[in-house]
């Protein structure tokens, strides 16, 4: 594989860019892995490229329906953080941390992480309450975690409304300094280049069309480019999560649901971090290209379109134009939508299941940016070792029933309106 | 946008309704003992399908009656709204 790197930038423009390697082939699938793995986004690559490094198994394929990258890897507002306040949740995130902060040099992909902090406002005292204490678990698990006043928050935000007559008067906020951004596209071909790199195939245009069982264990998989032996099968799939569950007679706590997001156009460095709303859904950060980035709401019913409708866009960014009144006189850019596979407790499933070969990796509802090497490497501990990783240990497939819920937000099991 | 028919209102934009989840499930009978698994079925598990689901709504800002909506969650179409005990 070449290095990328200011030399091979240059050597490369004496032939015009002509002759740079491809980033990844183009196999075609071979009869049998070792293992597969379903789902060519940010989780599904990280997982290859985990398996290859810490697990030395390289006979590896990553099936996907499209393209790499084309699903909630390329259409999230790319927001980096590990302010839970659960421990399952905050130790895994910050674990996840550290992995984001080398993962350009690891990768050899300038994956343009950016630890430019984020900002959880808070709009009354009860809220300020409620995030001292989760400042405080956050700090018990060694994150950073800053409890900011009012004239705090000014400093930093100082175009917000900070008038008397608001609604939602600004209280004060919680930051975690170490949060941030990175460039999406580039964390999914990153991961794929360097597992390509070591032996894994990564077979796009390829649909899994159904599951071989046999006595309670899997043997393969039928998919539109034929049939395909295995005896350990990964389902990195998000969105589509309820699909592939209904091929092998699965029924999951996961509903799909619709989230979309828009940018404006680009406009002079007005935001430094990442700042959310406390008072209604929305949450902003402005891109290295000066765009500002938002989001906030669910569509609200159930949804497998990737594309959203207009009411739930303009409820968000009247929030958005309550907290930062400039944003009124900027003009979007873009809108799009992508699928989410709600958990009923907003926390993420990774686990084994009832057949035997069978991983799941599901229920990252709207959060599963932050998490794709996180979840990439614990998913494949659980591949490779069949047992999960202390790490998600708490997301098992088997809490619902069990009642060992992780409810960040005590939300419920209305996931339409998390 | 949608429009939803309210089967008691008419046509009405989506603005009016709140979404009330899977309207397929049923809640297990009272007084009776009643397992996790049913439990389990009952509070979390999910078919979540892609195409035809049938789902509540509630014409919250309207009549306020919760009412039964067949419709497609990739094209949104929606095929039929009837009233709970009218089903099928």
């Amino acid at each position: 594989m070449q290095k990328y790197s200011v030399f091979s930038l240059i050597k490369n423009a004496f032939s015009n860019h002509e002759k740079w390697d491809l980033a990844w082939k183009d196999p075609t699938p071979k009869k049998e892995y070792d293992v597969v793995i379903i789902g060519g986004g940010g989780h599904g690559l990280a997982t290859a490229y985990y398996l290859a490094k810490e697990h030395q198994i390289t006979n590896v394929a990553v099936i996907e329906k499209g393209w790499i990258g084309g699903g909630n890897i390329g259409r999230n507002t790319t927001i980096i953080r590990s302010n839970f306040m659960y421990d399952d949740n905050a130790r895994f995130n910050e674990f996840g941390m550290n992995l984001w902060r080398n993962m350009s040099q690891e990768l050899n992909f300038n994956v343009m992480f950016s630890p430019r902090g984020i900002i959880n406002l808070a709009h009354s005292d009860a809220q300020m309450n409620a995030y001292a204490r989760r400042g405080n678990s956050m700090r018990l698990n060694g994150i950073d975690a800053v409890l900011l006043n009012r004239e705090e928050v000014k400093k930093i935000i100082p175009m917000a409304d900070f008038s008397d007559d608001v609604r939602y008067p600004i209280f004060g906020g919680l930051a975690q300094p170490s949060a941030g951004t990175a460039r999406h596209d580039a964390v999914a071909w990153g991961y794929a280049r360097q597992a390509d790199s070591m032996g894994v195939d990564i077979i796009q245009n390829c649909e899994v069309t159904g599951f071989d069982i046999e006595a309670g264990k899997i043997i393969g998989l039928r998919t539109s480019r034929g049939d395909i032996k295995s005896k350990k099968i990964g389902l990195c799939v998000a969105g589509s999560t309820n699909v592939l569950a209904e091929k092998l007679n699965m029924t999951l706590p996961i509903e799909t649901h619709l989230l979309q997001a828009c940018v404006s156009e680009p406009v002079k460095p007005v935001l430094d971090g990442v700042v959310t709303f406390g008072a209604g859904h929305f949450y902003i950060s402005q891109s290295d290209k000066g765009e500002m980035v938002m989001g906030g709401d669910l569509d609200g019913y159930n949804s497998y379109a990737q594309k959203g409708n207009l009411p739930t866009i303009q409820h968000v960014l009247t929030g958005g134009v309550a907290l930062f009144p400039f944003l009124s006189r900027l003009k979007m850019l873009r809108t799009w939508g992508g699928i989410m596979d709600m958990s009923m407790d907003g926390s993420p499933i990774i686990d084994k299941t009832h057949i035997d070969g069978l991983y799941l990796n599901c229920g990252w509802c709207y959060g599963g940016f932050k998490s794709v090497p996180s979840s990439g490497w614990t998913f494949a501990h659980t591949i490779a070792q069949d047992r999960v990783h202390e790490l998600n240990e708490g997301f098992s497939l088997n809490r619902f029933s069990k009642g060992y819920l992780i409810d960040e937000k005590g939300l419920g099991t209305k996931t339409w309106i998390s | 946008m949608l429009n939803i028919k309210c089967p008691y209102c008419g046509d009405r934009s989506q603005k009016e309704f709140a979404y009330g989840g899977d309207g397929t499930i049923t809640r297990p009978k009272l007084n009776q003992e009643i397992s996790d698994e049913e439990w389990d079925n009952f509070v979390y598990l999910r078919k979540s399908p892609r195409g035809k689901h049938i789902e509540l709504w509630h014409h919250i800002a309207g009549c306020r009656q919760w009412f039964k909506v067949e419709r497609d969650t990739t094209t949104h179409e929606i095929f039929r709204t009837f009233k709970p005990e009218e089903e099928f």
